[in-house]
């Protein structure tokens, strides 16, 4: 134990979190000095979201297992008000800044200088204005936030974590949005807290900035540690060897897909953030799909792919400035899902609470909203044509349920996520988009859609896997494609593909020609 | 959290007031139907709650009934011919804009300018008579779908907010018919229109109706099971499908008998079941209304289906602003003149009836059904206590109570459920 630089700030002992069917974090340790930067790696799902709500509260004391040891004092937070008081703030990438309100008082939220219950005003502006001064920052307090740029909103709300005396500060992913000039602030600003004291946790997927800044380097996978170094120990091509070291299990059902003619093409795809003008969430992407091909599309979060695909959909809030689609070689105009839809493309979508059920409604419902007008007639429905259609594809994808009239809500996870594909499948598409198609579920159904996505494949259809299971990319696709930031990285055949290579251009590194 | 989930745009308003929150009927992950459990029955919480609902309408009717026991009605007043008669007819208006109203909040939007509607559209209904029946009943009901679409524009393509689009309805189309009516009342002169909210159809065409329901109800069951066979899935037994068809049928015969008795049934009631028939076949039948539950449960889910959003909505208004219209000719021919204040309040009334007969302000959920049973426990609560001369003010507190109780035992039993 090395207590250069003044002994262990944090300690984080064993810590376990389950979710129903999952185990996120399975005796995780974790340690962080005064005056370190200590970043957290590892891919989607590894866990390093889940260890820093257990440390900010969000999951409270009693809810995992383990120690939670501050300046040596073992903590048991039962709220995220409680980690603050000791000390504590996690800056989340969704931001926690009321939107209408000034700076001044976005900082000092809840803690209102006053008297008698009266806010003073003047005291909170030029403390907010002192404090903003500090972090040499030239942010006028006095004008709403929501006028301010995400990255120096993302400054302001280190601000106001350091106006708690946070000792403790947690960054998760906190260059995602900004742009290059931002992320210099926000490096000198880091540098700065180092020297006072302030011990940082740095969650990015960025590994070239975690090499830049970070004193040590812990790596997490599948919710247990691998292992803690000293930066000038590592390189990146260990640390991504740590982050992907896992066998490709047989649990995908190996098929090779014989494949035909190009069914779908993309050209030059290019999406504007919604929220911030000028920046590109996904840049100039191009790709092909031949009928009975499976083309994944790895990257980490935030590379855009969810992006790519509604924006192909017609269904991106941004602006898609620039790109073509081509069905059977023949350019198709999709301004909304309806066109898609037209066009043949099929969408499951990633969240499927969110984007892809109604909750409300019957399993049947569910399966045939999208299809309704083939299956149904074009204004009066076909009840019983539906009935029959939704029976089907019940007992064919085997979704357990007590009868197709299931209220779709009470369902669990694996069988809401094979409502949404057979509702996708009752359109008849020839090209099917899968976001995400097994986050969340339990293995046994995991299995079953890898096994109807090779039916699918073997039926004709074009499928484009987006997944941020790696294994699940490397284990179904015929092709992979890596996006990083908005742009393709790299390209692999099935046999190229390794999960190194792939990691490799998921965090930045253009493929290697050579290869 | 994942980036690249971006938010996609929704094309649906805020709604303002809710009621329940987005929660299905039972939470746990399971493969069943929610079921709510009372002594050793499990009954499927969704026809329990439809149950529970006619139960309070019998409990309020047998309550009356109780009440109104004297020595000149030994059996209670309330459920007789002349009362339920005129029961019925102080409901149908009421149940007219319930129907249309379920729509709209189905869709997840509300309408708040039913009232001045209504005033409008009956008020322009009585300003036309002059050029003849046909013209001054088109009239009424044009106004209505003018106003139904323009707001619908509003709320669907300039994405206001229905609750203040309408809000500012309610305001403008009353000041409309103020200044057009310089505040007077226009007495209704066409017998023909005047009949509309009073008179009674022949007892001969009410037992013909009633035996064409009769063939209707028999024809779509022996249809359906048929259907079903065709496509394979298990059709009901022939006592299933003779109860089905002979339970509706007694209660229609009952129904016609009584109103015969009573000089027929009223053509109010009439136009009534005719709205409501039309409305639960467009909401149960329809693609139209398939997309309206979506829309209101999961616009987001329901956008990327490939439903437009906005096409539907102002379709929903475009609907309500019809059957505003049917209603404000009803209303303006049972009070025999259009004033500038009629209507006055309907938009709650309208509210209030889809609410109690379990309607989700948050939209996705409700049916036609349950709002005209809802429209007929108020009108029951209305006109028992009317005739217990209970005071007008009591009455309302009474009204309030009821509306907020129903929803309170609605959410009480989803949660336990």
């Amino acid at each position: 134990m090395s207590t250069a630089s003044g002994g262990a700030l944090l300690e984080m002992r064993n810590i376990t979190k389950t979710f129903p069917g999952v185990r996120a974090l399975d005796g995780v340790s974790f340690d962080l000095r005064a005056g370190e930067l200590h970043a957290l790696v590892g891919e989607n799902g590894a866990g390093k979201s889940t260890l820093m709500k257990v440390l900010g509260g969000v999951y409270p004391h009693g809810t995992y297992g383990g120690e939670i040891i501050v300046d040596g004092k073992l903590r048991n937070f039962g709220s995220v008000r409680e980690a603050e008081g000791a000390g504590i703030a996690v800056i989340f990438q969704e931001l926690s800044l009321v939107r209408e309100m000034t700076v001044g008082e976005n900082i000092f939220l809840g803690r209102e200088p006053r008297r008698f219950g009266i806010i003073r005003r003047e005291e909170l502006y030029s403390r907010a204005g002192e404090l903003l001064k500090n972090l040499r920052l030239s942010v006028d307090p006095h004008i709403p936030i929501g006028e301010l740029g995400i990255g120096q909103q993302q400054l302001v709300e280190i601000a106001k974590a350091l106006s708690q005396e946070a000792r403790i500060l947690v960054l998760d992913e906190p260059t995602a949005a900004l742009a290059d000039a931002e992320v210099e602030t926000l490096f000198r600003i880091l540098r700065d807290l180092r020297t006072r004291g302030v011990g940082m946790i740095y969650i990015s997927h960025k590994l070239d900035e975690v090499f830049q800044m970070a004193d040590r380097i812990t790596v997490l996978r599948d919710g247990r540690t691998v292992g803690t170094d000293q930066t000038s120990d590592l390189d990146e091509r260990r640390v991504i060897a740590r982050m992907v070291g896992r066998e490709v299990g047989d649990i995908f059902p190996q098929a090779d897909h014989a494949r035909g003619q190009v069914v779908f093409e993309a050209r030059d795809v290019t999406v504007e953030d919604p929220n911030a003008r000028g920046k590109l969430l996904v840049d100039r992407v191009s790709f092909a799909v031949r009928a009975g091909e499976v083309l994944g599309i790895a990257g980490l979060m935030g590379a855009g792919r969810s992006d790519l695909l509604m924006a192909i959909f017609g269904a991106h809030a941004g602006r898609m400035t620039s790109g073509e689609i081509f069905i059977d070689g023949q350019a198709a105009r999709i301004v909304r899902p309806s066109d898609a839809i037209r066009h043949g493309l099929g969408f499951v979508t990633e969240d499927r609470k969110r984007f892809g059920l109604v909750l409300d409604q019957t399993i049947l419902n569910n399966m045939t909203l999208a299809g309704l007008n083939k299956l149904s007639g074009r204004f009066i429905t076909d009840e019983d044509a539906e009935a029959a259609a939704g029976e089907r594809a019940m007992s064919d994808l085997r979704v357990k349920a007590n009868s197709i009239m299931t209220v779709a809500g009470t369902l669990s996870g694996g069988n809401q996520q094979k409502v949404v594909l057979a509702k996708w499948l009752l359109t008849n598409p020839r090209v099917l988009f899968l976001d995400e198609p097994t986050r969340g579920i339990d293995v046994g159904a995991k299995q079953e859609i890898y096994r109807e996505i090779n039916r699918l494949a073997r039926e004709g259809l074009a499928i484009v896997l987006v997944s941020s299971e790696l294994p699940e990319v490397l284990g179904l696709s015929d092709r992979v494609l890596v996006l990083h930031e908005g742009r393709v990285t790299g390209e692999f055949k099935r046999a190229d593909a390794t999960p190194e290579k792939v990691m490799a251009c998921a965090t930045g590194h253009a493929q290697e020609r050579a290869a | 959290m994942d980036h690249s989930a971006n938010e996609p745009h929704t094309d649906r308003p805020v709604m303002t007031a809710d009621v329940a929150p987005p929660g299905i009927a039972a939470a746990e992950e399971g493969t069943g139907t929610p079921q709510t459990r009372i002594g050793r029955f499990a009954i499927p919480t969704a026809s329990l709650r439809a149950y529970t609902m006619l139960f309070a309408l019998v409990v309020i009717w047998v309550f009356f009934q109780w009440a109104t026991i004297d020595e000149r009605h030994p059996y209670g007043l309330f459920l007789g011919a002349v009362n339920f008669s005129k029961l019925l007819q102080q409901m149908a208006v009421t149940g007219v804009l319930a129907t249309g109203m379920l729509m709209v909040i189905v869709a997840g939007q509300i309408d708040l300018s039913v009232g001045a509607m209504v005033g409008l559209a009956g008020g322009i209904a009585a300003m036309t008579q002059d050029y003849g029946l046909v013209p001054s009943l088109a009239a009424g009901i044009a106004v209505g779908l003018l106003i139904g679409a323009v707001q619908g524009s509003l709320v669907a393509y300039a994405n206001i907010p229905a609750f203040i689009v309408t809000l500012g309805g309610l305001l403008a189309w009353r000041g409309v018919i103020l200044g057009l009516t310089k505040g007077a009342t226009i007495p209704v002169v066409l017998p023909v229109f005047k009949s509309l909210g009073r008179d009674f159809v022949a007892p001969a065409v009410g037992i013909a109706l009633g035996v064409v329901a009769i063939a209707a109800i028999a024809w779509i069951n022996i249809r359906r099971n048929s259907a079903r066979r065709r496509h394979n899935l298990a059709a009901s037994g022939i006592g299933v499908t003779a109860l089905r068809i002979v339970l509706p049928a007694l209660l229609i015969i009952g129904f016609v008998l009584l109103m015969n008795s009573q000089g027929g049934v009223p053509i109010p009631v009439i136009v009534l079941l005719a709205v409501a028939i039309v409305g639960a076949f467009l909401t149960q039948r329809t693609t139209f209304g398939r997309y309206l539950y979506a829309i209101g449960g999961n616009p987001d889910a329901a956008r990327l289906s490939g439903i437009s959003l906005r096409k539907h909505i102002l379709a929903a208004f475009c609907v309500m602003g019809v059957v505003v219209g049917i209603a404000s000719l009803l209303h303006t021919a049972r009070v025999g003149s259009a004033t500038p204040d009629a209507g006055n309040l309907m938009e709650l009334d309208a509210i209030a009836a889809c609410v109690i007969g379990g309607t989700s302000l948050m939209g996705g959920r409700g049916t036609v059904f349950g709002a005209v049973v809802g429209a007929l426990i108020m009108a029951s609560l209305d006109n028992g206590m009317s005739l217990l001369d209970v005071e007008s003010y009591i009455q309302n507190i009474v009204k309030g109570a009821v509306l907020v109780a129903a929803v309170g035992f609605d959410m009480l039993g989803r949660r336990r459920g």
